[in-house]
């Protein structure tokens, strides 16, 4: 389950320009895509990349303006119904009747797959036991927290075991609680064989489930790779370091930036500056200057770029330090 | 929380069962606009409120003059008035449709492997639901306030049959509506604003001779007035075979306009 490239790899989904355009705007502007049988595939990147029309063109949702896909073998615009058959979509607002218990959700849906009464009433009350829901069962929807949203919504989707699980955005809006709780569902729903293509626009996320990342941004996928491929081509060292006094802010910015030769990155909440280093000499070299100019640090450290400085060195950075993306 | 040990099972024991036909998909959609009944019951209160007051507002305030006395007004008034609930009713069905797609559950159904027009199907099993529990009420308040319908039970059951087709006529308007208009409180607004001139100037309230020739005409050919004139046959007695397929026209017209366009729509989204 390595490369996408591998022969003998069947991928659950196969796409190949995937074009979508609203007015003038091309959302979603010739996406190739690979994501082999089993595996949890992330498609990351900022609002308003064009991740939700891709996976809503991949779910039949969308008619693509140009472009071919196969899902599961079943091809995309020649036959939805098929395609229909082996996918399950859980989208980024719940797709549930608020109005209805959770229960009652579900048998409706499990009768739309043709489950009849009884094995529909069965099929509800195994997923509700699973997604530990079977208190909440017979509660309307609507007075549901977020977290139980969520994993209803997921539960209704496995209805039938489907081929490929599309997850738009799956943890948007939840607290870290339920963010955890989700993420250890998708990985049990790996684990039992489920392909899974999610869409996020955490970084974190991308790196503690996907075994591979795309990197989407203005419809057009700027990258791919497993995380470490990704980290590895923005390059090898990077130096955090975290100021006592945020009033140094420019100073310690200017200082590193004439010393590494490279740019620095701040951390959204505060006072961590992040820039790369080629060698640990270097580095040295850069904490030698701030001591010099009396800039106060409560903490260093040497390491790996985190996914964030990987986005933000693909998004903004120049086009051609931008790792191949043809796979 | 969730273990592979408790999903794995979970996922692996289910098969696929047969296709369901369209007519299973189209009868479970029904199941859930029924169970909207059970847990929303205070939809049945927007739905009446405003034919009851209608029918007791006429009734007692304009109905002496405008007829004579309040019997006779209401004798002529009470076909009319289920026409104006069915007609009002449908906008129900439009707004609820555009709920549905403001929120995330009509994709959910357009990813499943079903019938593309089965979730119409529903929200007609719903509109006729309505239909039938907002005439009766209102019919029985017209009994309670003295009306009789001449024709006996049957000619009533026909009137309800016709009430029903009426509706189910009337409801694409607003299920086209629905599609186009994501804010439900819009769809309410543009379908009130277009069904209020249509159901005014009619033959529901007002006998059409008092009114100014151009308006006379207006009324005449308004589909809402056939309508009512042949639910009036249907419960008052000698209902014309004429009247009632005039009074279908318009139904018949707007489904075979209406619904390949919902389709074309619905897929288009």
């Amino acid at each position: 389950m390595q490369g996408s490239s591998a022969s003998g790899v069947t991928f659950a989904v196969s796409a190949r320009g995937l074009t979508k355009a609203f007015g003038n705007v091309r959302a979603v502007d010739g996406i190739d895509l690979d994501v082999p049988k089993g595996m949890i595939f992330a498609i990351l990147g900022p609002n308003g990349a064009g991740k939700t029309t891709l996976m809503r063109m991949l779910a039949t949702l969308t008619l693509p303006d140009a472009g071919t896909a196969t899902i599961m073998g079943h091809d995309l615009s020649s036959d939805p119904h098929a395609v229909r058959g082996s996918i399950a979509m859980t989208g980024q607002f719940a797709s549930l009747d608020e109005d209805l218990t959770g229960r009652e959700n579900l048998v409706l849906l499990a009768r739309l797959w043709g489950f009849r009464s009884r094995a529909a009433k069965q099929r509800a009350d195994e997923l509700l036991a699973a997604f530990e829901l079977t208190d909440a069962a017979q509660r309307q929807v609507r007075t549901y927290s977020g977290g139980m949203h969520r994993r209803l919504d997921i539960a209704a989707s496995l209805i039938v075991t489907p081929g490929v699980l599309f997850l738009d955005e799956p943890t948007t809006g939840l607290d870290p609680k339920a963010r955890q709780g989700v993420w250890r569902l998708i990985r049990a729903l790996a684990d039992a064989g489920v392909t899974i293509l999610l869409t996020t626009q955490y970084l974190d996320e991308a790196d503690q489930l996907a075994a591979r990342i795309a990197v989407i941004d203005h419809g057009k996928k700027i990258a791919e790779g497993t995380s470490r491929e990704l980290k590895a081509a923005t390059g090898s060292g990077f130096l955090h370091v975290t100021l006592a006094d945020p009033e140094q802010l420019a100073q310690a910015t200017a200082l590193l930036e004439a010393v590494l030769q490279s740019s620095v990155q701040r951390s959204v909440e505060g006072a961590v500056l992040s820039i790369r280093a080629g060698t640990p000499k270097q580095a040295t070299d850069a904490l030698q200057a701030l001591m010099a100019a009396h800039v106060e640090l409560t903490d260093f450290t040497m390491g790996q770029p985190s996914l964030d400085e990987v986005f933000f060195a693909l998004t903004a950075g120049p086009k051609e330090t931008r790792p191949g993306s043809a796979s | 929380m969730n273990d592979t040990d408790l999903l794995a099972p979970l996922l692996q024991t289910v098969a696929r069962p047969p296709p369901p036909s369209a007519l299973s998909n189209a009868l479970v959609f029904g199941w859930r606009a029924a169970l909207k009944f059970k847990h929303v019951p205070e939809q049945l209160f927007d739905l009446v409120m405003t034919p009851i007051m209608f029918t007791l507002l006429f009734t007692f305030v304009f109905g002496g003059a405008l007829a004579g006395s309040t019997d006779d007004y209401l004798q002529q008034f009470l076909p009319g008035i289920l026409v104006q609930t069915v007609v009002f009713n449908s906008v129900y069905s439009g707004m609820g449709l555009s709920t549905d797609l403001g929120k995330g559950l009509f994709d959910r159904f357009r990813s499943l492997p079903i019938w593309p027009l089965s979730p119409f199907a529903g929200l007609m099993v719903g509109d006729v639901l309505r239909h039938l529990i907002a005439g009766t009420i209102i019919l029985t308040i017209g009994l309670l306030l003295g009306y009789r319908p001449e024709a006996g039970f049957f000619g009533v059951v026909f009137a309800f049959a016709l009430l029903v087709a009426l509706g189910f006529g009337m409801g694409w308007i607003f299920i086209v509506l629905g599609l186009l208009i994501r804010t439900p409180t819009t769809v309410m607004t543009i379908g009130f604003s277009f069904l209020f001139p249509v159901v005014f100037a009619s033959n529901i309230m007002v006998d059409p001779a008092t009114m100014p020739g151009w308006l006379r005409a207006f009324v005449d050919i308004n589909p809402v007035s056939s309508m009512t004139t042949a639910m009036r046959g249907l419960m008052g007695g000698g209902a014309s075979p004429n009247q009632l397929a005039l009074s279908l026209v318009a139904p018949a017209v707007l489904t075979v306009v209406l619904a390949p366009l919902t389709l074309h729509l619905y897929k288009k989204q």
